[in-house]
């Protein structure tokens, strides 16, 4: 499904991704592990297509096709989503105007009927219910005011609607305290499935509990030094990611 | 359009043109009210760019054309089904043709009792001395070239006024249309009072089905007596090539409670004044508008709210969205009087600039000399949030769209205020179709 190969990403012409490998296949979740500042939200924004980080090499195919070549929202018409690590305050937007009109969007491009507001609203009350959220969430500004906690819920909430094949939750654990946590991973796991494929970008290994992962990828300083199964992440939980550091000092060690 | 080496003149010559045509007529008391407003013109004379009121708006385009200020009476091009679309649900309608009421197209006239809501030009057949009374007492003409102006050719508009205790039943609208096929001045007058503990939600709306250049130089006053409520909402969606100078004026007494918003789309070169004296204590004074701009649209928003009593609050929220090379003028006087103590003030102004040749020139202008006083006021230019746009675009909204929902958000905050759905829910409408029409341009 998403097949990244030596992605090399700067911003502002200091790189980030310094040569970046990573394949995910439909019905697996992949983590990714890594200290702060090691390149985990740059190469979940690249994903994205945010405008202002510079890809300078590699490539990256998803479902077949080159990723570089679609817009940010096509690539979210193709079945890409990403969960914002800060989701961005829409002041005078409802939840449910915004939704409809992002919905009926990816709908057209699949050349499903867009739906009409009565079908909408039976789709978004279901959906709800995965992240335990009550409807007076629909009619309020998408984000306004929102605590960390319901913030992050409306991205697995947006999840759920838009029906992603590859989504990607950048530091959705963050700001969550124990059981928004599990609303969180709750509604994540509902919505797996043999078709789609997650990537959870996390700094701890707590969501991972929830969250179990097919495989754990360590990113530091812009490379992936470490693969493995997800007793990976318990080990990283145990010894931090000290014992990992550079790829250089592994070699030395070697 | 004939150009003119000296526009007063060419209103002087009109003005004692129309003036024989009256006939004995031009011996009554209201007319010389119209030849005070005429000298007052004459002595102002039109603005300029040096005069501080004027310093962003320059009215050069207009008073180089000479509009003729009696255009034609209705010929009765307008069908019922023409003017459908500027209706309201639920709102009763006074229909104005090129300045001229025009009973075929309006409703019934209203049969409450305790309510008046007619045309002025009958009002002024009627009760001439009431009228001359009545007009002119809120909006002065001393100082306000316009104001005179409007004086001097006034001839209709409209005269509501609502009695001691009584609620109108629904809005009443006022709608006016220029049709005329010659650049005619038109002027409009509304002279409304609401009485005590009387209520009166009024919407005045401005359109153009003619293309040429016209001018509506339109003058509206209220007076709110003590507890009344009135709820005031004036739509301008005249042509591109439309001139509109008007000036709402408003005199509140002790404790009511007044709203007063102004939408502006339409018209070449635009200046809205609202003016608030809020005369008594426990006055309650809101004002709302929005101006949407593009191509080489001039929208000037005046207001002025006038603290002269103590223990009254004023809320002010005045936004612009400009594209294109428009231009946005906006200035917002807040005076708090010596006796003003208490006063709760607020003041907020925003400008969204759709593109790097779209400018305002914003002032806001807050004179205090009380000192027992809440007063805040902010002024805020920006452009539109790229986070918020890659945010929508994340979720499979284009850039074009993202840029439409997020501009239609920032205007909602005003439109989102207007009381009667009907009226929001086409304000709405309006918005998002000048928007499409903005970027096609």
């Amino acid at each position: 499904m998403l097949e990244i190969k030596n992605l090399h990403a700067a911003i502002g012409g200091n790189e980030i991704l310094k040569g970046v490998d990573l394949a995910v296949d439909a019905g697996e979740v992949h983590a990714i592990m890594g200290p702060n500042g090691s390149g985990k939200s740059t190469l979940a924004q690249v994903l994205a297509g945010r405008e202002g980080y510079e890809v300078t090499g590699g490539s990256v195919r998803y479902e077949g096709k080159d990723l570089f070549d679609l817009d940010p929202e096509e690539r979210a018409r193709e079945g890409l989503f990403l969960a914002f690590q800060y989701p961005v305050e829409i002041p005078g937007v409802s939840n449910t105007y915004f939704l409809k009109a992002a919905l009926n969007a990816v709908r057209k491009h699949r050349s499903l009927e867009e739906l009409d507001a009565v079908e909408f609203l039976q789709l978004v009350r279901q959906k709800m219910k995965l992240v335990d959220m009550d409807e007076s969430f629909l009619s309020r500004s998408v984000n306004e005011g929102f605590s960390g906690g319901e913030k992050k819920r409306n991205e697995i909430f947006h999840m759920a609607v838009l029906e992603p094949r590859l989504a990607i939750l950048d530091e959705t654990d963050s700001g969550l305290d124990i059981d928004a946590l599990r609303i969180v991973a709750d509604g994540v796991n509902k919505l797996r499935r043999k078709d789609n494929a997650t990537i959870v970008v996390t700094h701890y290994q707590r969501l991972l509990n929830y969250i179990v992962p097919d495989r754990v990828h360590v990113l530091i300083d812009g490379r992936i030094v470490r693969s493995g199964g997800k007793e990976l992440a318990l080990e990283l939980e145990e010894k931090g990611y000290d014992w990992l550091e550079s790829p250089k000092q592994i070699r030395v060690e070697a | 359009m004939t150009q003119s080496s000296e526009p007063m003149e060419w209103y002087k010559t009109r003005f004692d043109l129309s003036e024989k045509s009256l006939n004995g007529g031009a011996a009554s008391a209201f007319h010389a009210l119209r030849r005070k407003g005429m000298e007052r013109f004459s002595a102002l004379g039109f603005p300029t760019t040096r005069h501080e009121e004027w310093r962003y708006t320059n009215l050069a385009p207009l008073s180089r054309m000479n509009f003729d200020p009696a255009p034609a009476a209705n010929s009765g091009e307008m069908t019922k089904t023409e003017i459908s679309r500027y209706m309201f649900d639920g709102l009763h309608t006074l229909v104005f043709v090129n300045g001229r009421f025009d009973s075929s197209l309006s409703d019934q006239s209203l049969a409450q009792k305790g309510v008046t809501a007619r045309s002025l030009a009958s009002m002024i057949d009627a009760q001439p001395l009431l009228v001359s009374e009545r007009l002119g007492r809120v909006a002065s003409f001393d100082q306000n070239a316009f104001t005179a102006l409007n004086t001097a050719f006034v001839e209709d508009g409209a005269y509501i006024e609502v009695d001691d205790g009584r609620s109108v039943d629904g809005p009443v609208h006022l709608l006016f249309i220029s049709t005329a096929n010659n650049p005619s001045l038109i002027s409009p007058r509304v002279v409304v009072r609401v009485g005590k503990h009387a209520r009166l939600a009024i919407v005045e709306s401005y359109a153009s089905s003619a293309s040429l250049p016209c001018w509506t130089n339109g003058v509206t006053e209220i007076l709110a007596e003590e507890g009344a409520t009135i709820d005031h909402l004036k739509i301008q969606t005249e042509s591109k090539s439309a001139f509109h100078i008007s000036s709402t004026q408003v005199l509140q007494k002790a404790g009511s409670v007044g709203t007063f918003t102004s939408v502006v789309l339409g018209g070449a070169i635009v200046r809205n004044t609202v003016g608030v004296v809020l005369d008594a204590e426990g006055c309650r004074g809101t004002l709302n508008g929005l101006a949407l701009a593009t191509g080489t649209q001039l929208i000037d928003n005046h207001t002025s709210i006038d603290h002269a009593k103590a223990h009254c609050e004023s809320h002010e929220l005045y936004k612009s969205i400009l594209d294109g090379n428009a231009h946005g003028v906006f200035n917002g006087k807040i005076f708090v009087r010596k006796d003003a103590q208490k006063t709760d003030a607020k003041q907020t102004n925003r400008t969204l600039l759709l593109s790097d040749d779209a400018t305002i020139d914003t002032k806001p202008q807050l004179e205090i000399f009380a000192d027992d006083v809440k007063c805040t006021h902010g002024a805020a230019v920006g452009q539109l949030d790229e986070d918020q746009i890659f945010y929508l675009r994340t979720r499979g909204i284009d850039r074009a769209a993202a840029r439409d929902l997020l501009t239609v958000a920032f205007a909602n905050e005003v439109v989102g205020r207007i009381s009667i759905a009907a009226v929001r829910n086409r304000m709405e409408e309006l918005v998002r179709e000048q928007l499409r029409l903005g970027r096609q341009n």
